[in-house]
């Protein structure tokens, strides 16, 4: 029986740290985290010895652990602030896909539009009603129900709620004075529900509501979403076109920290943001950092495919060439890495 | 948020009983061992204390006062006060103990009392699978059943009848403290019912047969005799009710609302403490915000062991009398 159950262990043992097996972990945002799992597994595939394990634990989470060094590489949806960055010198922000923020409502009308500036006095509590003379503006000849409006907004610390709010303060100025925009805000009217989740359920459930949930769950379950009128004055669905759209046109800085609301571009949709992975611009080990950069490459070549079947908006070209550019500069050990098996 | 419950523990005071036989190394070490049990808990609690004390202290710098009594919170401009979800983590409590104790103890006393020996199991098994529900479950019910029904029906019903009473004014949305209070009642209805059960159970029944042999009715019996004997026992289980309450996070912040104000109306969405330190804490942005929450978390520790302290004050007072003190 001893035996038997030292034989057992032993097996478990080597099965677990096969020869030549490479383990890289990463941590943080949990909006990309289909993807980037179906992106690990497909990589495995390519590559039997190198297995990744990433923990979707917050954007907030993955700051902090590739700040203190616990993982080798973090994920965000918000770019790192300067505050951060300070404390975390070296890091390299990837952009991967790109996500979008829709409006979810629950009134009997079709194809709503919605401004920016009556986006934000809705959610500022001052339109009050669905048949307000400034919806009714935006949306010609449709007939609006005499309904109180019920705003429902995510009650947690969200990724999606700063894209949100970062979007609001942009186009109303009262809006960037009162709330202003981050992961939390104080809201001034409505009820706040936990994750995507909840704020569809309440949004379902109260007559009236007017919610907001990421694009990917949104399409997943067939909500009804608003057309929001973009910079260049022309009304744009929410769709991994129009959300990809977005980032073709804002001229990108250096370390992509950039926020993409509010872009300029005919069809561009203008509640949109990149999702970023948060890397060394130079790795220690070296094993790890070949691979990793090699991963990166990957990821926004070969990679990109994937994104749309799971609802999310592949970079656009332009992004690709300059973030491609950017992987071939990050370095192992003070040299740079050889992508040339990959293309 | 546990609470040592109501069973009296025997004090351990083998060793020196026998120490008069001469040092007895088992019994030293057994009780150095409880000793040593009993210290750690205490020293969990002081640990539990400092960390928060050290993670609160870049929100508590303009001191613990503003703190407790600012009702601004504003994570955007860095300001935070904690007065809102105080308020509505004692409104849903107290709510909830107004509405599970009467009902409970009218459960107590029908399992123990009243109802066809053949029902009690049955009823006494509903009330143990009331106990086993997820509280995640619970909230989920709450958002998909209790708030339509509320909004629709018993708070426009409320808000027509009993109007004229500040609680009960406002606009019916569903959501709200009205919504997390009665949840909470259902949660800790179980704990106070089955707890009740057994104080019943340690009447004697003498008491009882005396009563109805000099002539009581049955009611009379329970009002005369078998209440005022357990009234400490009860309140004993009220208390491990509201330890409950007071702490509970996921089913709470599911149909409180999660709204950062202060209104008199039960109608209205609120906030509770463990719902926003859950519903931020892994998102907060900053040192000043991680301590907010953290800060709230040793309110939440604060409140709760100030209502304990007067719970424990009035199950001493009452149980001074004829009943034995069950739950001191």
């Amino acid at each position: 029986m001893k035996k038997l159950l030292a034989a057992v262990l032993l097996l478990g043992a080597a099965a677990s740290a096969r020869a030549g097996d490479l383990l890289i972990t990463g941590a943080g945002a949990t909006f990309p985290f289909p993807l980037y799992s179906r992106w690990f597994s497909d990589y495995n595939k390519l590559h039997p010895a190198l297995k990744f394990n990433y923990q979707s634990i917050g954007s907030g989470g993955g700051i902090k652990q590739i700040t203190e060094g616990t993982v080798d590489f973090g994920a965000s949806d918000a770019p790192m602030t300067d505050a951060e960055l300070a404390k975390a010198p070296g890091i390299q922000h990837i952009p991967t896909v790109l996500g979008a923020v829709v409006v979810t409502y629950n009134a009997p009308v079709k194809d709503l539009k919605l401004t920016g500036e009556t986006l934000s006095r809705v959610f500022l509590g001052k339109i009050a009603k669905w048949n307000d003379p400034a919806i009714a503006r935006d949306n010609p000849g449709v007939r609006l129900p005499d309904q109180a409006i019920a705003v429902v907004h995510r009650s947690d610390g969200s990724g999606t709620t700063a894209i949100f709010t970062d979007y609001l303060a942009k186009v109303s100025p009262e809006w960037k004075a009162g709330p202003g925009a981050g992961k939390s805000v104080r809201w001034p009217v409505g009820l706040g529900a936990k994750g995507n989740e909840g704020v569809t359920g309440m949004v379902k459930q109260t007559p009236g509501a007017v919610g907001y949930v990421e694009l990917a769950y949104a399409n997943q379950n067939h909500l009804e979403m608003a057309s929001l009128k973009n910079r260049d004055g022309h009304f744009v669905k929410p769709s991994i076109q129009s959300t990809s759209e977005a980032a073709a046109g804002v001229r990108m800085p250096a370390d992509y920290r950039v926020s993409i609301t509010d872009a300029a571009g005919r069809n561009a949709y203008p509640i949109a943001s990149f999702t970023y992975l948060l890397v060394h611009r130079d790795t220690r080990d070296a094993a790890k950092g070949t691979a990793l950069v090699q991963f990166l490459s990957w990821a926004v070549h070969q990679g990109q495919a994937a994104a749309a079947p799971l609802d999310y908006a592949p970079l656009p070209k332009k992004v690709v060439e300059q973030v491609t550019a950017t992987i071939k500069t990050l370095t192992v050990q003070g040299k740079h890495v050889s992508l040339a098996s990959q293309h | 948020m546990n609470r040592s419950p109501a069973a009296p523990l025997p004090r351990v005071s083998g060793g020196a009983a026998r120490s008069a036989h001469g040092p007895n190394l088992g019994d030293r070490a057994w009780s150095g061992l409880l000793g040593l049990l009993g210290g750690a808990v205490l020293l969990i609690v002081g640990v539990v204390v400092l960390a928060l004390v050290h993670v609160a202290r870049p929100a508590l710098k303009a001191g613990a006062g503003t703190f407790v009594s600012s009702s601004d919170w504003d994570p955007v401009s860095g300001s935070f006060g904690a007065l809102p979800f105080i308020y509505g983590t004692v409104v849903t409590s107290v709510v909830a103990i107004l509405v599970a104790v009467p009902i409970s103890v009218g459960l107590a006393l029908f399992l123990q009392e009243m109802g066809p020996r053949k029902l009690r199991p049955v009823v006494s098994f509903g009330i143990e699978t009331l106990a086993a529900i997820p509280s995640v479950i619970y909230g989920l019910w709450g958002l998909f059943v209790l708030v339509p029904a509320l909004r629709d029906h018993l708070e426009p019903f409320l808000g027509r009848t009993l109007g004229f009473l500040p609680v009960f004014r406002g606009a019916p949305i569903g959501l709200g403290y009205l919504a997390a209070g009665l949840i909470l009642a259902v949660m800790i209805l179980p704990t106070i019912a089955s707890v009740t059960t057994e104080v019943l159970k340690t009447v004697p029944a003498s008491l009882k047969e005396g009563a109805l042999a000099l002539g009581a009715t049955r009611w009379e019996a329970i009002r005369m005799a078998i209440l005022p004997y357990s009234r400490a026992g009860i309140l004993g289980a009220t208390l491990l009710g509201l330890g409950r309450a007071l702490g509970e996070t996921m089913a709470v912040t599911m149909v409180i609302g999660n709204s950062p104000t202060i209104s008199p109306s039960l109608f209205a969405a609120g906030y509770s403490l463990p719902a926003v330190i859950a519903n931020e804490f892994a998102e907060a942005t900053g040192d000043v915000h991680t301590g907010a929450l953290a800060g709230l978390a040793l309110v939440l520790f604060g409140v709760s062991l100030i209502l304990n302290s007067a719970a424990r004050l009035l199950v001493r007072m009452v149980a001074s009398g004829p009943s034995r003190a069950v739950a001191s």
